[in-house]
């Protein structure tokens, strides 16, 4: 009886969870241009979607948020890859600090953030775009990156890489046959994460963009909305970026259940 | 040159110097120009004009109370609906657990603008009308799983020994519960309440579309201030939302150090 109210309640949480988005899902399926008109089964809003020229502010938004996302990620995960090797090897006192500069920004709202990120570019008189998102962009995934790499570095075993380099090995053969190969999943997860905050970003992008018409996705769905309607093309995208979203999840729990049994066997 | 560069990188505490760099050109400076700009007037001397425009100007502080009174009211329904939901989630088997958190989670990963306009799609659908309920069903929805982690982690950690022990030793259910594990679970109930509070107190553009702009929050001033080049009021504004979140967060300075270190939430 007690399970039976308790599945229960955990199960009307998830359908209020859920509700929006199974909308929003079914609707893509659709030509309605209102949401909750059901015009019967169309798969003209997806095959919308992928004709170039229908609507090409939104697939340019969407290119422009993937870049952007690709190249944070990956800068973020270079820079914190080697910040968390260069932090784990400081003196205590000097860690402790850095570690709390890496901690502000995950701590610090959005809008903090994107705030001073903005006064820092006026104040330079740099002229916001593409570049301005993209540092912006590695600013606040970075942490992540170093968050997630940093445990590896704590658990490895710190004579493997003196063993490398007193049998000969160069550094730069030992970092690459020894360390690296420790790390190489910290910097995966790293590099997913910081992939996802950046696609999913938004008020960081609005300050950062500037006014050339530069858009992201998440820019975009705010001016569409402002304007009132949605373009009926955005639920087939947000369909297809959920069931992304939920593949990569997946592939990061089984990474890490993976990772566990490894570690139980060790 | 080659020489002198391999010195420098073979000492891999040097490693760090490149991201301490980096944190402080795009973290430290820019929060100093948020305080900078705060006490400058438009033509750069000091000044104190922007508080006292704060402390003057009604609409804005009652926007700032406002703000703060959505945002507690958000974190006690987040709270009260994600306690019994993160307690049953953790009395689960370890396996059905792990997917269910995965279930509450994965909302998340999905862009904010895109789940609040499925929330706004979900209203028209049911032909609810727009204002103060779907404002806190939306808040609600949208930060809900930012309290239940955390929450399922610390009663998930805690020692099963101890509940044990406390029923061995005479305790009602009541007693156990009250005495043994909401005690042992604060650290998760703290980190929860932050995660809620924070966001929710900076948030923009969630208000907006939840109520067709009849209800603004203070995220919402700051960002028109700064986009009607009111910059410095905008950077007083933030310095006052900086200070209000470093209030909470140095009462809450061990559930938050716990959150940052478990990478927020992965």
């Amino acid at each position: 009886m007690k399970k039976i109210l308790a599945n229960s309640y955990i199960g009307s949480l998830l359908i209020m969870l859920y509700a929006p988005i199974l909308i929003i899902i079914i609707f893509s399926f659709t030509e309605a241009k209102v949401l909750g008109n059901w015009t019967g089964f169309s798969l003209k809003l997806y095959t919308n979607l992928f004709q170039s020229g229908v609507h090409h502010s939104l697939s340019s938004a969407l290119w422009n948020t993937l870049i952007i996302g690709l190249i944070s990620a990956f800068v973020s995960m270079l820079l914190g890859t080697v910040a968390a090797i260069g932090i784990y090897n400081l003196k205590p006192r000097a860690r402790k600090i850095v570690q709390f500069a890496n901690n502000i920004p995950i701590l610090n709202p959005d809008i903090i953030t994107a705030i001073s990120l903005f006064l820092l570019f006026v104040s330079l008189g740099i002229s916001q775009g593409y570049t301005t998102v993209i540092l912006a962009h590695i600013s606040f995934c970075t942490p992540y990156v170093v968050l997630s790499v940093y445990p590896r570095l704590r658990m490895m075993n710190e004579n493997l890489y003196e063993a490398a380099l007193d049998l000969g090995a160069t550094p730069f053969y030992a970092l690459r046959k020894v360390l690296l190969p420790e790390l190489r999943p910290g910097m995966i997860s790293g590099f997913i994460l910081a992939f996802t905050l950046s696609i999913d970003d938004f008020v960081v992008t609005l300050f950062t963009i500037g006014n050339e018409g530069l858009e992201t996705l998440s820019t975009y769905i705010y001016a569409d909305a402002r304007k009132g309607g949605l373009t009926p093309e955005l639920r087939p995208l947000s369909a297809i970026i959920f069931i992304t979203v939920l593949a990569l999840l997946l592939v990061i729990n089984h990474r890490a259940a993976k990772r566990e049994q490894e570690n139980q066997k060790h | 040159m080659k020489k002198s560069f391999l010195l420098f990188a073979g000492k891999r505490k040097n490693w760090s110097i490149p991201y301490i760099i980096f944190l402080g050109f795009f973290v430290v400076i820019p929060l100093l120009l948020i305080v900078f700009y705060a006490f400058s007037s438009r033509t750069g001397g000091f000044t104190l004009a922007n508080f006292q425009k704060f402390w003057n100007q009604p609409e804005a502080m009652h926007t700032f109370i406002f703000s703060i009174g959505v945002a507690i009211i958000t974190t006690v329904i987040c709270l009260v609906l994600g306690y019994p939901a993160a307690y049953i989630l953790s009395r689960m088997e370890a396996k059905t657990a792990k997917i269910m958190v995965l279930l509450f989670i994965l909302p998340m990963w999905v862009n904010f603008l895109i789940r609040t306009l499925a929330t706004v799609a979900l209203f028209d659908f049911l032909r609810i009308p727009l204002g103060q309920g779907s404002l806190y069903f939306g808040m609600v929805y949208n930060f809900l799983p930012f309290m239940v982690y955390p929450i399922y982690n610390s009663l998930q950690k805690t020692d099963k020994s101890l509940i044990e022990a406390a029923q061995d030793l005479g305790a009602t259910p009541r007693q156990v519960f009250l005495k043994t594990i909401l005690p042992l679970s604060v650290p998760g109930i703290a980190s929860g309440i932050m995660m809620v509070f924070m966001p929710v107190i900076s948030t923009f553009a969630i208000a907006e579309l939840l109520t067709i702009n009849n209800i603004k929050l203070f995220g919402t001033t700051l960002q028109e201030n700064i986009y009607n080049g009111m910059w410095n009021y905008g950077a007083a504004l933030s310095l006052i939302m900086l200070i209000l979140i470093g209030l909470t967060s140095l009462l809450n300075a061990e559930g938050n150090a716990k959150a940052a270190e478990e990478g927020g939430l992965l």
